[in-house]
């Protein structure tokens, strides 16, 4: 989707958690923008944030102060409802341990975006078929995600991510499980994939193999981000 | 709903073992369905097929046949106060002797007199025959026998045959009012009714004023001494059948439970174990009501076919079994509320889940620690 705002505007977020009665912050005043068409690379150790920003940049958590506007759209007060609305219609995971549905092929897989959502069956069947063309996985779309190799499931879940044509995609840690020439490989699509749509991405990630392929790189410690 | 439908096509062993416990739970609910409709059948066949608004009684009889006696002046005064159709009844238990099964294998008959109309029942075919209940057959007995009823061995010629018109366990056999009497007073003297004098009487009454029943417009036309009863009052009057049902339904509700319990201990298990599918979903925007649809969609889908199988096996069942061995009845009505049933249970068994399914949490599909 394109829309003349950035893709991501976070402005003095912060993100705390109750633990017992002491308060952990989770991201420290965290302002953050990407712009259209752009790849920020979110780079820190474990325990950092970066998965916290992530969830509250997707729609998966609501911060606990700031505001964060996607794609034009202020998510920041939005109820559990709204933000699974958003979620669906746009912005795009792939998740870690990439997590397709092992009982759908790779077609399907994508397909269940749209069974989720609005049910646009038609249009979804042609939209995931020329995802999958685009992917290199036309001839693979029959098959489950257990007779695909890493890679491949690695290029469904792209596919996936894409399917709501979303403003925004989040990439946890999507180098995690693989070589690294195969991880190259997949930055290298993902690249190509992000840039042929102009959607913008956040790749997190700990591996700075792989940051050259994304525009500009934000580190994080201890929730407090540096540029 | 799709994708919890294609579960099930693509992962079906993950499924036998629950559709194999609900086909079981399924055949267990329509077999002792069967055997309580069965022996309701029985026992209450004979006084369902009787068409009127009630059926009076002496009022000490507490509506069994047996025990009840009614005199000829008040049917006269219920015919011409209440211009009311009035027929005489009555039935005797007697153990008949059939021909060529030896003499002392006796079938148990319940000898019906009867002057009202029964459904199912032409009207008497004369003295000294009567209509059978289908049930003799299984006694060997066929149409022109003989059959020697009681200790004085009247003779009864079958003239046909009636179908369902059983009572308290036993065939009937349906004569005309003399002829009864005449087995009655011959074979039990302790119980002989004079010329008049009958055990009940069916009664339809044509008109009553507004708001007012035929048995009430019978008890203000005879202000005491009668007990007046509609015929499933009666039919629930009959000794054991309250009991029967009471007892039948109690088995059949544990049974509901149990297969209620087995599908939320499935479901319950199916749900923990994909809490980190579940947070996939979400977090691509699924909502919990999408989630539990599908496992709603599922335990139905498993029930469905459990209770299709069972519904085949049940009915093959009903096939096998020798008629007259056991009192089993596979009626479409009790395999339907059978599979009813089970689809309630089902449903609710899977409402066990739903708070775990509200509880999954998307951010638990980033961080690696889903």
């Amino acid at each position: 989707m394109i829309t003349s705002s950035p893709a991501l505007e976070m402005n003095e977020v912060r993100k705390v958690y109750s633990v017992a009665e002491t308060e952990v912050v989770a991201l420290a005043d965290a302002s953050l923008t990407v712009a259209q068409d752009e790849i920020v690379a979110l780079v820190g150790p474990s325990g950092s944030g970066k998965t916290t920003l992530c969830s509250i940049a997707g729609g998966i958590l609501s911060p606990s102060e700031g505001t964060v506007t996607v794609g034009g759209e202020d998510i920041t007060g939005y109820d559990r409802r709204r933000l699974t609305r958003f979620r669906r219609e746009r912005v795009g995971f792939v998740f870690q341990s990439v997590n397709l549905v092992p009982f759908l092929n790779a077609r399907e897989n994508l397909l269940i975006v749209d069974e989720f959502g609005r049910r646009e069956r038609r249009e979804a069947k042609l939209r995931a078929d020329r995802l999958l063309e685009e992917l290199g996985l036309s001839d693979r779309a029959a098959n489950l995600p257990g007779q695909l190799s890493g890679g491949q499931r690695q290029r469904v879940a792209i596919g996936r991510a894409l399917m709501n044509q979303p403003s925004l995609v989040m990439f946890d840690e999507p180098t995690s499980s693989l070589d690294t020439e195969l991880g190259s490989q997949v930055m290298e699509l993902i690249r190509t994939e992000m840039k042929s749509r102009g959607t913008s991405a956040i790749v997190v990630t700990h591996d700075d193999r792989i940051t050259h392929f994304c525009d500009r790189t934000v580190g994080i410690v201890d929730g407090v981000l540096a540029a | 709903m799709r994708p919890a439908l294609k579960e099930l096509r693509r992962e079906p062993s993950r499924f036998v073992a629950p559709t194999a416990i609900l086909t079981l739970i399924a055949v267990l609910l329509m077999f002792l369905g069967g055997l309580l409709d069965g022996l309701i059948r029985n026992s209450t066949g004979a006084v369902n097929a009787i068409t009127a608004d009630v059926i009076v009684f002496s009022d000490s009889s507490q509506g069994s046949f047996l025990r009840s006696r009614v005199e000829p002046d008040i049917r006269k005064e219920i015919e011409q106060d209440l211009d009311a159709v009035v027929g005489g009844l009555g039935v005797t238990l007697l153990g008949g002797r059939i021909p060529g099964n030896g003499p002392r294998d006796l079938a148990n008959i319940a000898v019906w007199g009867y002057e009202t109309p029964i459904d199912g029942v032409p009207s008497p075919p004369g003295a000294g025959m009567g209509w059978g209940d289908e049930r003799l057959q299984a006694d060997g007995v066929e149409i022109g026998d003989e059959i020697l009823l009681g200790p004085s061995r009247t003779p009864v010629t079958i003239a046909g045959w009636v179908d369902n018109t059983a009572y308290n366990g036993q065939a009937s056999l349906w004569v005309d009012v003399e002829t009864w009497r005449t087995v009655l007073n011959a074979n039990r003297p302790d119980a002989a009714l004079a010329e008049g004098v009958f055990q009940a009487l069916a009664v339809t009454v044509p008109s009553t004023t507004a708001g007012e029943t035929a048995a009430d417009a019978i008890v203000r036309v005879v202000d005491s001494g009668l007990l007046v009863l509609t015929v499933a009052e009666a039919r629930d009057a009959i000794p054991g059948v309250t009991e029967q049902q009471q007892t039948f339904n109690q088995i059949l509700g544990v049974t509901v439970l149990i297969a209620l319990v087995v599908v939320a201990l499935f479901f319950a298990l199916l749900t923990v174990e994909r809490a980190s599918l579940y947070a996939v979903f979400k977090a691509l925007g699924a909502g919990s009501r999408t989630i539990f649809g599908g496992l709603i969609t599922q335990a139905i889908a498993v029930t469905m076919i459990a209770t299709a199988i069972a519904a085949v096996a049940v009915v093959v069942i009903d096939a096998v079994i020798p008629p007259g061995s056991i009192p089993l009845f596979i009626s479409p009505r009790r395999i339907l509320l059978s599979a009813v049933l089970l689809f309630i249970a089902a449903a609710a068994g899977c409402g066990f889940s739903l708070r775990r399914v509200l509880r999954v949490d998307p951010a638990t599909a980033l961080g690696g620690s889903s």
